[in-house]
């Protein structure tokens, strides 16, 4: 068997390990450096109706650790992560905030009054653009908010509970140890 | 109930899809016939179900079945019926599904115009066809379910993504399919070739059609890409090197090979190892670019949205598919008889020349589209590989193959004398350097790209008609005899010319709108008026118009130059609701000349809008040489000699006949 021949078989085995490695350990949506451990941008939110209070910048420095969850009546991923925030809340895990994106009063109010309320605050971003301060480019995504009001990290897409033990839950334990 | 019928006939398509695979490999080593002609019957049988899944699906969007989780996602009681039908294949699930059923079609049409191919060559064809929509259907079933039911149902869906609520995007992922797929079939006879261990010109034959008509069908797949995105995203470019362009371009630039090496096995009976192994790897680049897109490994403008389940699957897929067949090729491809050596002045030299030049193109724009991944992988770091890495890596491999590209059709088979040829093609050279001299005189200040540019638009130009010429002997005789001599020159001879002539165009487009663009970027009032490229335009204003499932502020532009009447142009930022999204409506007014093209942007509150005027010269001559490249292709492809159906009954009774020794070939 002539060498030369084997080059291409080798030249693609080559390439899948390293996809195989990119798939599992690499994520291309990570959070830009630049929000981490900054401090969240400044902002001031009307509560969706009926679910005060509302949400701004200062209410985010709480002296635990928080979540910021970005969400909306229309997002059908947000059904997906929601019975888990609700859970989140029934056992007292971490306080949720809630950024209503680009919606309706009406329809988050008629979205929380149907399905639950896991926020202990929430706030109406109705034209997006806390969501472009934050860099929101989808919903729903959730930003871990340090003690002192800073950005710790990002998680795009619904949050499941092994998104949460590996991502989430180890910065709840730094802080509170 | 709709929905239910079709994952039941797609279950259905997957089991026909394994005995396909299995039987006729199975008749094909023991010479049996009854299980080779089983590969007919189970690509026809395959073909029914998944058609009958996709009408189901389509079904579901078009009466907005909104207990279907994928219409939920990704469809709208109020969007326009042309985008629920497009919403079927506008998202992953459905995307998949369009893949697989062009698949079936094309193994069908192996089936029904391959009566002439030898029965063992034909069952293998099928059986890897086969086993590739078992792997696609598998995939679909166990992680992409379209069928998904959600209960309660929703009142209304989600919407499509309001960038894909376009006529040109509703097309582009059928043809960029039917060109993947098209390579899927070249792939087939690739590996049916080194598991048979014989490559001849007949192989080639019945390769090339196949590869012609997959690469037009890329062609226009990607020139409809490109064209959605030079109107819809408003910034006036066409090609971002975006790893989903690059997705697509990397399986042209291999089938581009492909097309011109087969030649060479046909014609000359050699290159066949390289001709082999280019299949496998045009198709493991259509795979590795539904990977790339579909994993979320890349992130990229055009994603969908992308699992890792999803990408675990596609990898352990590409492994075995690609994997497997380099492997094959690796053992197999040693054992192949080589043809004779040639001398490098010789239409077969030049055609190596064309491979390697598009083979290292397509190296190249495979590792700038890797590279991220892979330094991420081993340092850690994000970049994005841009249109600098790409300009000046692609630049220097197309420019050499642009002057080879003239010279080729001149050569004669097996031995040529170069000064004949070069003293053939002085009128081209000639054109080239006129040209290129009057734009630099006439257009002072030209960069020189631009005028090398132009320069080789006029010789690939000017070229290939002069070959052409020759070939019927224009001018050098009678009309009557020239005319006599053009209708029997063979149609894939003339499609080369129309083909060549097409790149020409496509330059002469990228050049000129690169070079000669000018552009407004600025705030406008109502009555203000700017010059761009000699046309004024002038600004009436913008009110709010509400559209089917958007609002949208829309400006008004009169464009005029001189006292011509002018056109009136009317751009929109649109504002969807059903999901909440911004798009920019460009409103371009084409001409063979020039496009205007005018983007209105925010209100300043003040009166005022932004806004962005660009002149374009010649930019629609990209796509209509592309256009012209796909009709050459087209024309190629009737050409008798691969008229693979067109034979009568008569001969397939005699290959029928043939085939027992054919089996052990």
């Amino acid at each position: 068997m002539k060498l030369k021949f084997l080059v291409p078989v080798l030249t693609f085995a080559a390439i899948a390990v390293v996809l195989w490695y990119a798939l599992f350990n690499l994520n291309p949506t990570e959070i830009p450096s630049e929000l981490v451990s900054k401090p969240a941008p400044e902002f001031a939110l009307e509560p969706v109706p009926g679910y005060g209070p509302g949400l701004a910048q200062a209410d985010l420095a709480t002296g635990k650790v928080t979540l910021l969850n970005v969400f909306a009546s229309w997002c059908v991923a947000c059904m997906a992560e929601h019975p888990f925030f609700m859970e989140l809340k029934k056992q007292n895990v971490v306080e949720i905030y809630g950024l209503n994106y680009k919606d309706k009063p009406d329809a988050a109010a008629q979205w929380l009054d149907r399905h639950g309320n896991p926020y202990a605050r929430t706030g109406m971003d109705l034209k997006g653009r806390v969501g472009i301060d934050f860099g929101v480019y989808g919903v729903p995504e959730t930003f871990v908010i340090s003690a002192d009001g800073k950005i710790l990290d990002k998680i795009i897409g619904p949050v499941s509970k092994d998104m949460f033990d590996m991502r989430i839950r180890p910065l709840l334990n730094e802080a509170g140890s | 109930m709709v929905a239910e019928i079709g994952q039941f006939v797609l279950i259905l398509a997957l089991v026909t899809g394994c005995f396909q695979g299995a039987l006729p490999l199975i008749g094909a080593a023991r010479g049996s016939r009854p299980l080779m002609r089983f590969g007919d019957n189970a690509a026809f049988v395959q073909f029914a179900a998944i058609s009958g899944a996709f009408a189901c699906l389509t079904i579901g969007y078009v009466t907005s079945d909104f207990s279907i989780l994928n219409v939920v996602n990704n469809s709208h009681s109020l969007k326009p019926m042309l985008y629920k039908i497009s919403g079927v294949w506008g998202n992953h699930e459905g995307s998949l599904l369009l893949w697989s059923w062009i698949l079936a079609l094309f193994g069908m049409a192996v089936a029904f115009f391959g009566r002439n191919l030898p029965d063992s060559l034909k069952a293998r064809v099928l059986a890897i066809q086969g086993l590739i929509g078992v792997g696609f259907l598998t995939f679909i079933l166990f992680t992409s379910n379209p069928f998904e039911r959600i209960s309660p149902a929703p009142l209304d869906g989600n919407g499509l993504n309001p960038l894909l609520q376009d006529p040109g995007l509703a097309f582009h992922p059928p043809f960029l399919y039917l060109g993947y797929v098209g390579l899927s079939i070249t792939f087939s006879f690739a590996i049916a070739a080194l598991i048979e261990g014989r490559v001849d010109p007949a192989w080639a034959r019945w390769v090339r059609p196949w590869t012609l008509a997959a690469w037009g069908f890329l062609t226009i797949g990607i020139a409809l890409g490109s064209w959605w995105a030079y109107y819809e995203l408003g910034w006036g470019g066409w090609w971002f090197w975006d790893p989903v362009e690059n997705a697509s371009f990397m399986p042209w630039l291999a089938a581009t090979a492909l097309l011109h090496s087969a030649i060479v096995v046909e014609k000359r009976d050699a290159l066949k190892n390289w001709t082999i192994l280019l299949a496998i790897i045009a198709f493991s680049l259509s795979l590795l670019g539904t990977f790339l897109v579909r994993s979320g490994v890349l992130n990229s403008v055009h994603a969908f949205a992308s699992d890792p389940a999803r990408g675990v699957f596609i990898l352990i897929f590409l492994i075995f598919v690609i994997g497997g067949s380099l492997l094959l090729y690796g053992i197999r491809a040693p054992k192949m008889k080589g043809g004779g050596l040639f001398a490098p002045i010789s239409r077969e030299g030049s055609l190596v020349l064309n491979n390697l030049l598009l083979s290292t193109i397509t190296a190249t724009v495979l590792l700038g589209t890797l590279y991220p991944i892979f330094l991420d992988a081993f340092t850690g770091a994000k970049v994005s590989v841009g249109p600098p890495y790409f300009n000046a890596t692609f630049l220097p491999f197309a420019i050499p193959l642009v002057v080879a590209m003239a010279f080729g059709p001149f050569l004669a088979w097996k031995r040529d004398d170069l000064a004949g040829i070069i003293s053939r093609l002085k009128f081209a050279l000639f054109a080239a350097l006129a040209f290129s001299g009057f734009l630099w005189w006439w257009q002072t200040g030209t960069p020189v790209m631009a005028l090398l540019g132009m320069g080789l638009f006029a010789w690939l130009l000017v070229g290939s008609v002069l070959e052409w010429a020759e070939r019927i002997k224009l001018f050098r005789g009678p009309f009557a005899n020239s005319w006599k001599r053009m209708m029997q020159l063979p149609r894939s001879a003339h499609g080369m010319t129309v083909a060549h002539i097409g790149v020409a165009l496509v330059i002469l487009g990228i050049t000129a709108s690169e070079a000669w663009q000018s552009e407004h970027l600025g705030v406008m009032r109502p009555g203000e008026t700017v010059t761009v490229g000699g046309y004024d335009f002038r600004f009436d204003g913008a009110e709010a118009i509400t559209g089917p499932n958007y609002d949208a502020v829309q400006g008004t532009f009169l464009a005029y130059k001189g006292d011509n009447k002018g056109v009136y142009l009317y751009p929109e930022q649109r504002r969807y609701t059903d999901p909440p999204m911004e798009t920019t409506e460009a409103a371009i007014r084409p001409m063979l000349s020039a496009d205007l093209y005018t983007v209105i942007g925010e209100a300043d509150g003040d009166g005022g809008y932004a806004v962005r005027i660009y002149h374009k010269p010649f930019i629609s001559w990209i796509w209509i040489g592309a256009f012209v490249m796909f009709a050459g292709g087209a024309l190629s492809l009737s050409d008798r000699r691969l008229r693979l159906g067109a034979p009568g009954r008569a001969k397939r009774a005699s290959a029928v006949s043939s085939a027992p020794s054919e089996a052990k070939g």
